[in-house]
């Protein structure tokens, strides 16, 4: 197919937005103490801080996994109610909420509900000695919640779009519903969960405010790679350049496995 | 005095379902039936209704009214909103767009439903010529060669009511003589008889060298059935 030509004026401004978005990672490329990398990334506190990051990001994405996607099938499949009254726009709602919400809000919502005094926090930690803000769980808490509608988004999306001709096709073929979910749903679905997945992930590994508000900035506890990067821009500016050249280089590696999805073949 | 037990049909339906702008209503003065092992071609303009027949015999849409028996069982009251699922109604369903698993092999897909035997998938294969493609995936088959997989997997289950929505229509003329000579067979998946079968075509040749009888269909409702 022929591409059309485009104007010249919405060429300058298109030009004008690649810039916009190309020239903070300039900037960062260009500053960036490549001599000196080894070095910074080497450090304690660096590595420890990968590490939280690391952790609290893959159990985020592992915990998404296993409550998203029920919920985006439920959300593509099914009416959701509550007792009578059919709530399923009401949910997605809630669940897209976290996109849009700032996300320092969103740790105040959690440390008023998950907190030591908060609505189910004071029963978590009563009942279970569970306590959740400033902790490594907490901040895999903070994290799943921002996390998480990304990988319900792209997986509900995905479901609209297969479709569930197929699913009725296994059902006349004698395959019960768990069936069906297992040897139809789940192996179609695959590509799109891993792109949620990776999504998700990225966005945990990203985590800032609310992490910051409900689990806190401790080191080799909840302080993750970009509360170190915070961190060092007050200290050592050349080790915040030097962990946010980590996070872009996975933030790149993430665009590999979702490039399809988000990104036009031509 | 109670006569002989007499066989039920493999299929009764009369009632009515609305879907859209279509009614489909068969009177149950007047219902259709088709006994084991008989060939009825569906004929009638687009719109008719045909598909939507063979989607409400699989368990796909309900009865608004009325009901449906597959060998005498009530699989769709639509009085009393009974209705068992397709999973166990025991139909084998071609749809046009025949839905194939592109994540599974030909053989799997042949062999997909928990009915279906090594044996009498490995015979349906050969039958239908497909024993070369069995590792391929169907993106890699042709129109005629996802066709023929689409008929296997339906008889693999072992269907007492077999659905074909124009199971020839633009085939190459080996894959056309193979799915033919299938349904023609009296047996054809290897001991269990032929099932039932409702083929909807509109294709004449199809109507006269396969069907035992033919129903026309005009707006949702059953104008004329006969022999072809």
């Amino acid at each position: 197919m022929r591409r059309q030509r485009a104007p010249r004026s919405v060429v300058a401004v298109a030009w004008m937005a690649v810039a916009f978005l190309a020239l903070p990672l300039v900037g960062l490329l260009q500053r960036a103490p490549w001599t000196g990398l080894g070095r910074l990334l080497g450090d304690r506190a660096v590595l420890d801080a990968l590490r939280v990051s690391l952790l609290v990001s893959m159990a985020a994405a592992a915990v998404v996994l296993v409550l998203g996607t029920p919920l985006a099938w439920v959300l593509a499949r099914t009416e959701v109610y509550l007792g009578h009254l059919p709530v399923r726009r009401l949910v997605r709602t809630l669940v897209l909420l976290p996109m849009v919400l700032p996300p320092v809000v969103g740790g105040t919502a959690l440390l008023f509900a998950l907190g030591r005094r908060g609505l189910v926090g004071q029963w978590l930690e009563q009942w279970f000695d569970l306590t959740l803000p400033f902790t490594t769980t907490g901040a895999i808490v903070a994290a799943t919640f921002v996390a998480l509608p990304f990988y319900v988004v792209t997986v509900e999306g995905a479901l609209h779009t297969m479709g569930d001709d197929h699913e009725r096709m296994a059902a006349t073929l004698g395959a019960g519903p768990v069936a069906v979910l297992r040897r139809v749903t789940l192996p179609r679905l695959l590509p799109a969960m891993g792109a949620g997945l990776a999504l998700a992930w990225a966005r945990a590994l990203g985590e800032f405010g609310a992490t910051i508000t409900f689990a806190g900035n401790l080191p080799g506890r909840t302080r993750t790679l970009p509360l170190a990067t915070f961190q060092a821009l007050e200290s050592d500016p050349e080790a915040a350049l030097a962990l946010s050249l980590v996070l872009l280089a996975v933030s790149l590696l993430v665009l590999v496995p979702t490039r399809e999805r988000w990104l036009p073949a031509r | 005095m109670t006569g002989p037990a007499t066989t039920p049909p493999a299929l009764h339906l009369h009632g009515r379902l609305d879907l859209g702008d279509l009614r489909l209503e068969v009177p149950e003065e007047e219902p259709l039936e088709v006994a084991n092992g008989e060939l009825v071609a569906v004929v009638g303009p687009n719109g008719a209704g045909k598909s939507t027949l063979l989607r409400l015999v699989a368990g796909l849409v309900g009865l608004d009214a009325g009901r449906l028996e597959l060998d005498g069982r009530v699989v769709d009251d639509g009085t009393t909103g009974g209705f068992v699922p397709p999973a166990t109604r025991r139909v084998g369903w071609v749809p046009q767009e025949r839905l194939l698993f592109g994540h599974l092999t030909v053989a799997d897909n042949v062999g997909f439903s928990p009915r279906a035997t090594p044996e009498v998938v490995a015979d349906l294969l050969d039958r239908l010529d497909l024993r070369g493609l069995a590792d391929r995936r169907p993106s890699a088959c042709s129109g005629g060669q996802a066709q023929r997989v689409a008929v296997a997997r339906a008889l693999a289950a072992e269907p007492h009511v077999l659905l074909l929505d124009e199971p020839s229509t633009a085939l190459d003329a080996d894959s056309r003589r193979r799915i033919h000579g299938l349904l023609g067979d009296q047996d054809p998946s290897g001991g269990r008889g032929r099932p039932a079968t409702l083929l909807v075509t509109h294709d004449a040749d199809e109507v006269a060298g396969l069907a035992d009888r033919a129903v026309e269909l005009s707006s949702g409702r059953i104008v004329a059935d006969g022999r072809p």
